[in-house]
């Protein structure tokens, strides 16, 4: 094996490009490993974390684009390195070239401008997250590695002047109906959401729009809103700007538990609140809540759905149990005895922390990279145990690499792990669909599926595919089109995951009661 | 303390895209108005002459 580095001075790209640069790379005859990033003092600790000499980049820094490269032997570096270019500009054209460097920048081409998206590497997203409070811009921060400090601040600087802040660690928000961020096309209605849950608001607006009802707004907070060091700052300004909205009937909050003081205030708002409030707050102890009133408290997100859509006067059409039956049975059909566990695979983490509450819920044990309980911990995101759930967004996968809603390669690789292991009988996992997901991402997953499949059946046994798929008839990716892929391939699809997680259980009591 | 949250959910959006510019391509998709800043590090990255300009400005 051989390795090379080179350095291009003065020469940005932000890291969801280069992703897609480094793909390419690897993608070229001999290269074994590569890896194309910022120069930034994290990416260079990434670059020698996964083995590379750090002594040949020399005084590379944030603005300097660095490639790293190892391949079978130095013919393979030195033509690899030499089309560099071309591989770098096959990707260029799918990325629009803008002149402004600067907010100020942007603010003398929109000098209405009422909102900052800023998706920069964390280090440097609080100040510039500051600059747009300090212009009056609402802001929504996708970034993350911001600290709770930096939080805080931007925070109480944005709260006097009455500026929203949706972040730091924000995925999504509809605002008057337009989506920000990873966010689906959904109808304007009568419903409010806010939280941090980021596919968890996702998944509630589309459950809505299919329901035939619509989003007045949602606003996401960031995932550590809810917490104590924070305080709910962003959930509490949204919860006054919806209660204050006339087209918002019902207000929802998707959230994980807040911290204990938080969770009080949050309680205490709910109860003067002059609109129906739904509290969904996954994962729970139940006890906690006992006797509070004020507002209806929702299990999971479906739950959500329901109890909002009664509060309007709308009965959510039944689901048709007797064909589930059915499938049920015919999934059990050619399962052999060692097939016993679940392995869940999912892009959305509230999605893996939800399908862990019910699992716990139906009286199974299930372990996790973010477990619901740290003594089902797994002890490594990459070791499955027993009946398991794996968060494929969590820090371990998305370092340097891009998440699994944009892009399929970890899962693919999982699926197949998973079906080797003669122990796995289930597989659960979320599709994701909606403006900066992955344009097809049931087809990024269908040839590992198929071959998940014959892996098995190879062995003599028969593997489920389980699955939820979260979209609109409206996003850019065609949901009747993706659903058809996934079940023509023998996935069993849901247009929930705790649909989803629940077939799964009756799966697994099916077969233990066999 | 004035109410602009609630400004901003009542007008139309008019946005700044700093970074991935997928972002303001969707925004875009949706008849929002927005204009894509191809945000670099200041100062070539160095904190401590961030800092220093931070100060002077």
């Amino acid at each position: 094996m051989a390795s090379a580095f080179i350095v291009r001075k003065n020469q940005y790209y932000d890291s969801l490009f280069l992703m897609g640069v480094n793909k390419r790379l690897l993608d070229q005859p001999g290269v074994t490993q590569s890896a194309v990033l910022m120069g930034s003092e994290a990416n260079k600790q990434l670059l020698a974390d996964i083995g590379f000499n750090l002594s040949a980049l020399g005084s590379a820094g944030p603005n300097d684009l660095v490639v790293a490269v190892v391949g079978e032997n130095q013919k393979v570096l030195d033509t690899t390195l030499d089309r560099f270019d071309e591989i770098l500009n096959a990707g260029a054209s799918e990325h629009p070239k803008s002149n402004l460097r600067t907010l100020p920048d942007g603010l003398q081409v929109k000098p209405k401008a009422n909102l900052a998206v800023i998706s920069i590497p964390g280090e440097y997203a609080a100040r510039e997250a500051r600059k747009a409070l300090e212009a009056n811009l609402h802001v929504f921060l996708f970034s993350d590695n911001v600290s709770i400090e930096e939080e805080l601040d931007l925070k109480k600087l944005a709260f006097p002047k009455g500026l929203l802040v949706m972040g730091p660690d924000c995925g999504t928000s509809l605002i008057g109906g337009k989506g920000i961020g990873f966010a689906n096309a959904v109808r304007r209605g009568k419903i409010g959401a806010l939280g941090p849950s980021g596919t968890g608001l996702q998944e509630f607006t589309c459950q809505v729009h299919q329901a035939g009802q619509g989003i007045s707004h949602a606003i996401g907070t960031g995932s550590h809103d809810l917490s104590d060091a924070i305080g709910g700052l962003t959930t509490f300004a949204a919860m006054d700007a919806l209660e204050a909205d006339p087209s918002t009937s019902v207000i929802v909050v998707i959230s994980k538990p807040p911290g204990p003081k938080t969770l009080e205030k949050l309680i205490k708002r709910f109860e003067s609140c002059k609109k129906h409030v739904v509290a969904c707050f996954l994962g729970i102890n139940p006890e906690i809540l006992e006797n509070r009133s004020g507002f209806h408290l929702a299990a999971t997100i479906d739950d959500a759905v329901r109890l909002s859509l009664q509060i309007l006067g709308v009965d959510e059409k039944p689901g048709s149990g007797e064909r589930l039956d059915q499938v049920l049975k015919k999934e059990c059909v050619g399962q052999s005895k060692e097939q016993v566990y679940l392995r869940g695979l999912f892009a959305g983490g509230t999605f893996c922390y939800q399908s862990q509450q019910i699992l716990k819920m139906a009286g199974l044990e299930v372990f996790s990279n973010a477990p619901f309980e740290k003594q089902f911990s797994l002890s490594h995101p990459e070791k499955s145990r027993g009946h398991c759930v794996v968060d494929m967004g969590d820090d371990f996968y998305t370092r340097g690499k891009p998440h699994p809603m944009i892009d399929g390669t970890w899962r693919k690789q999982r699926i197949l792990s998973e079906a080797r292991d003669p122990s796995v009988a289930v597989i659960l996992l979320d599709f994701i669909l909606g403006y900066n997901s992955s344009l097809d991402p049931a087809g990024d997953l269908l040839e590992a599926i198929i071959e998940a499949k014959k892996i098995v059946s190879d062995r003599g046994g028969y593997l489920s595919v389980v699955a939820s798929i979260c979209g609109t008839d409206g996003d850019p990716q065609d949901l009747v089109l993706q659903s058809k892929m996934l079940e023509d391939a023998g996935v069993i699809l849901f247009n929930s995951n705790a649909r989803a997680v629940s077939f799964c259980v009756d799966l697994i009591n099916t077969k233990e009661n066999k | 303390m004035e109410n602009n949250i609630e400004k901003l959910i009542n007008e139309p959006l008019v946005a700044i895209n700093l970074g991935l510019p997928g972002f303001a391509k969707s925004l875009e998709e949706q008849e929002v108005e927005v204009v894509q800043v191809d945000w670099r590090p200041p100062a070539g990255g160095d904190q401590e002459m961030i800092d220093i300009l931070d100060d002077l400005l």
